[in-house]
């Protein structure tokens, strides 16, 4: 029997995925352990690795086809003895019986004529592609194909003159023609009011992260019920301690982030009732305080979690938040790196942000944006003096957590950052 | 006499007329034709059909001739010019009648008389019966074209020709003199160069076969040379001059003029649109250089009045013609068929050898701004050439650089009228180099040669 390799879900929130490459041809021997495809998930770009042996018989999606369903069957493999030839020429029929048609394509189809495929939680239960209504397969030309992937358009967005709603040539260049950029009719966003095209622009084509970030935020900040607590908190004590601890350090050096980071996890534990996130028709309360960090890389953003935070020393803390950070930069992060927590940290105070307002990251219950640590005039005691401070607000999900219980967490955080000492216990 | 109204009336059953005609009655239009002389035009009368007949005689003289060479004895071949000729007029009347036939088919009323525009949307015909008034929502003109007459050559009904006199020539002419070197003139040539006559082509711009890419047509005029033919080029007739036993033709050259004795004079410098007595004037309808003026979709400036083929803008090819004619008929229909596209129209011209194109030249590409990647396979190469003796010729293909857009394809030799419909196909269906390549050719055909032109574009040819 010829293997089936399915699309992987490589995160619990993944419906669909871009087939980046294909590390295995038609007729190469496969082994347990080797790299069959790259997929570019909503996040990162993921190794698909071969469970089973055999002999890779047919691709049955095409590199560079961009919303392959989760579970929809992307190539077979041959096992010993097995002819690839008659599993290959078997392929199409059975096909069109798996999952979704919409989810599989046949090798004829370039990746631009796909649809961004029937978003299912149960792949079993999508409606087949013989009804038709879901299919917006488009027939094109080999020429209006060729044209189209070289000014990055996209065939589902063009109207075909040829016979049959076929698209020709004279389509591509009428596309061309029109201003109107087909990427945001794509996403269905509204046309961006813009007087730059009188003058000279530039399409940039969404990538998986950039439509990752478009959607999740757009969603968060349209359902959640945001509200702020904003702190200043003082930051003397901990620089000393910072530097103390340092001067005993080699190698590497322990940052504030790591002391925030340690801080909030420490707060969360205090405060179970915020560590938790929402799910819609009900609220799941985690047991560890496992803290999300943003982490800004060229195109956009990560944020990798550093898990039981509230049992981890500040060194490995500090480790663990440089590997993390380096294989986001890498693109490299597994899903399990990047998914679940109950908030996360926004820190743009290297850039001087005194303070500001992050966007809560579903399904997290808040979000600590984090500001510069600076020199401030203080008065204490009726005493006009000076105080290392840094201001913090925490964006909270008022489903999960009210008014109060948002600034007791807040208060807990603050009473480690400005209690070092507290961190060590 | 009372009016008789139709959906559809059609002035001229040439290629594009009649063609028109069915097309609107398949269409459930109720469709009728004018037509004065002859059912299937000058295509099937005068023009394409029967100097394909007279051209295969030449070439079965040829091959005669030559027999030798493939192993076949024989005794002299002699040319018997009058019965070639009738030969070639009976294809014409077979062709003729059948036209009249298939309009029968299709219910499409024959008018036969000449049709004038009186008025909108009515037609007066004229005929030996008398005179007869057609209504129509829609006419269509297609009143086709005849031979340019340059001042001073004349038909004169002897040594002074168009193509209509040498298509039914009663002698072969001793030394006869082309004048214009575009399909019509090298096919006449050829001809009569194969069935003895000394030939002369004269032909004003600097090459052979204008419209063609120019490394083909250099190869058309090193094979012409070497037929015994003479080609003057940058050269124009200044005078004809009749005297006792034929004509003293002056050309005039660069290196200056020129005397040439000739017997006989085909003058072969294009046509005119016939665009006379047929009451454009009176309704007003635009014109352009001689030639109806006709939108994209084949309307006049009247919008029930439509124009097609070579009563119109060129190129004066029956197929062109043909496919205005379907396309203005579903326009009328109410349908929307898409306007013709002039780069996709093929091209053939038949002497010896053959030359078939479509698209743009390698120059005219480049004029245009592609950068071109142009490949190229000789009949040399080719097994079934060698087989059938034919081992000169040329499968010329240029392509986009940036897209792999087939631009063009230029072909010389054997059989390569009968070819170039695999490229327009191609062209047509918008492939690429990719999909060419991927395509399997028979062997052994001429055809594969049009595989290998593709694969030699890009660095692959394998024969050669």
């Amino acid at each position: 029997m010829a293997i089936d390799i399915l699309m992987p879900a490589l995160s619990p929130t993944m419906e669909s995925g871009k087939l980046a490459r294909w590390c295995k041809q038609p007729g190469e021997k496969v082994s347990a352990g080797d790299i069959l495809a790259e997929i570019e998930t909503d996040k990162a770009t993921m190794e698909v690795e071969a469970v089973d042996e055999g002999i890779m018989a047919v691709h049955l999606v095409d590199e560079g086809t961009d919303g392959v369903a989760v579970n929809s069957v992307i190539a077979r493999l041959a096992e010993d003895g097995e002819d690839i030839e008659v599993i290959a020429s078997s392929a199409s029929p059975k096909q069109d019986n798996a999952v979704s048609g919409d989810q599989t394509k046949d090798n004829n189809m370039s990746a631009h004529a796909l649809e961004t495929p029937e978003v299912s939680a149960e792949p079993a239960h999508v409606v087949p592609h013989q009804t038709g209504q879901t299919s917006k397969r488009r027939k094109a030309s080999p020429l209006a194909r060729r044209l189209a992937a070289l000014h990055n358009l996209e065939l589902v967005n063009i109207e075909g003159s040829g016979p049959g709603g076929r698209i020709v040539k004279r389509d591509i260049d009428k596309a061309l023609a029109q201003p109107k950029s087909p990427v945001s009719q794509a996403t269905q966003s509204p046309e961006p009011v813009t007087t730059a095209q009188a003058g000279e622009t530039t399409k940039i084509p969404l990538d998986g992260m950039r439509k990752t970030i478009a959607a999740r935020l757009s969603e968060a900040k349209r359902e959640i019920p945001h509200f702020y607590l904003t702190l200043d908190c003082q930051l003397d004590d901990l620089l000393t301690a910072r530097k103390a601890l340092n001067s005993r350090m080699d190698d590497a050096k322990i940052s504030v982030n790591d002391f925030i980071i340690k801080a909030l996890g420490l707060a969360l534990r205090d405060v179970p009732e915020a560590n938790a996130q929402w799910a819609g028709d009900h609220i799941v309360r985690l047991h560890t305080s496992d803290v999300a960090v943003a982490v800004a890389i060229e195109g956009g953003l990560f944020t990798p979690v550093l898990r039981d935070v509230q049992t981890k020393g500040l060194k490995e803390i500090s480790s663990e938040m440089k590997y993390l950070a380096d294989l986001a930069r890498k693109r490299r992060l597994t899903p399990d790196q990047y998914t679940g927590g109950s908030t996360s940290i926004s820190n743009l105070g290297m850039f001087g942000i005194k303070n500001f307002q992050a966007v809560i990251n579903p399904p997290h219950a808040s979000i600590l944006a984090v500001g510069a640590g600076e020199e401030r005039v203080v008065s204490r005691g009726g005493q006009i003096t000076s105080a290392n401070m840094m201001s913090v607000t925490l964006s909270c999900d008022h489903r999960v957590v009210d008014g109060a219980l948002g600034a007791e967490l807040l208060q807990a955080f603050k009473h480690y950052i400005e209690n070092p000492v507290a961190l060590a216990l | 006499m009372s009016e008789q109204e139709f959906d559809f009336l059609v002035i001229g059953a040439g290629p594009g007329g009649y063609v028109s005609a069915i097309r609107a009655a398949q269409l459930g239009l109720k469709a009728a034709i004018v037509e004065k002389e002859h059912y299937g035009g000058i295509c099937l009368n005068w023009g394409c059909i029967p100097t394909k007949a007279l051209l295969r005689s030449a070439e079965v003289l040829e091959l005669v001739r030559h027999s030798e060479r493939y192993g076949v004895k024989q005794t002299t071949a002699v040319a018997d010019l009058p019965a070639m000729v009738k030969r070639s007029r009976d294809v014409a009347k077979q062709l003729n009648s059948g036209v009249q036939h298939l309009l029968k088919k299709n219910k499409v009323t024959t008018f036969n008389g000449h049709g004038k525009l009186v008025g909108k949307q009515l037609v007066e015909v004229t005929s030996e019966k008398g005179v007869s008034k057609i209504r129509a929502k829609n006419i269509v003109v297609a009143t086709g074209a005849r031979a340019r007459i340059l001042p001073g050559m004349e038909p004169d009904g002897s040594r002074i020709m168009s193509y209509r006199e040498a298509m039914i020539g009663e002698q072969i002419p001793d030394h006869l003199v082309v004048v214009g070197t575009g399909a019509i003139g090298v096919e006449f040539a050829s001809f009569y160069r194969s069935l003895g006559a000394a030939v002369t082509l004269v032909e004003m711009v600097d090459r052979i076969l204008p419209a063609e890419d120019a490394e083909i047509a250099q190869m058309a005029a090193k094979s012409f040379t070497k037929a015994g033919m003479k080609i003057m080029t940058g050269a124009k007739v200044s005078s004809v001059e009749k005297v006792d036993q034929g004509l003293k033709v002056t050309v005039q050259t660069a290196d200056g003029p020129k005397v040439l004795d000739a017997s006989h004079l085909l003058s072969a410098v294009g046509v005119v649109a016939n665009i006379e007595d047929i009451g454009l004037e009176t309704l007003g309808v635009k014109l352009e250089r001689g030639c109806i003026q006709a939108n994209a979709h084949g309307q006049t400036n009247l919008s029930w009045l439509y124009a097609i083929g070579d009563v119109t803008a060129g190129p004066w090819l029956a197929h062109k013609a043909s496919h205005e004619g379907v396309m203005v008929a579903e326009h009328a229909a109410g349908l929307h068929p898409h306007s013709l596209d002039k780069s996709r129209i093929p091209g053939c011209t038949y002497a010896h050898p053959q030359v078939a194109s479509i698209g743009l030249s390698e120059q005219k590409a480049k004029e245009e701004g592609y950068e071109v990647r142009v490949g190229r396979f000789p009949f040399m190469g080719n097994g079934k050439a060698l087989a059938l003796g034919e081992a000169e010729g040329l499968v010329k293909t240029v392509f986009d650089a940036k897209t792999g857009e087939l631009l063009g394809a230029h072909m010389i030799g054997a059989e390569v009228t009968e070819l170039i419909q695999g490229f327009a196909v191609a062209i047509g269906l918008e492939t690429t180099e990719e999909d060419l390549m991927n395509i399997i050719f028979p062997h052994p055909t001429l055809s594969e040669m049009m595989h290998e032109s593709v694969l030699s574009a890009y660095g692959r040819a394998i024969h050669i």
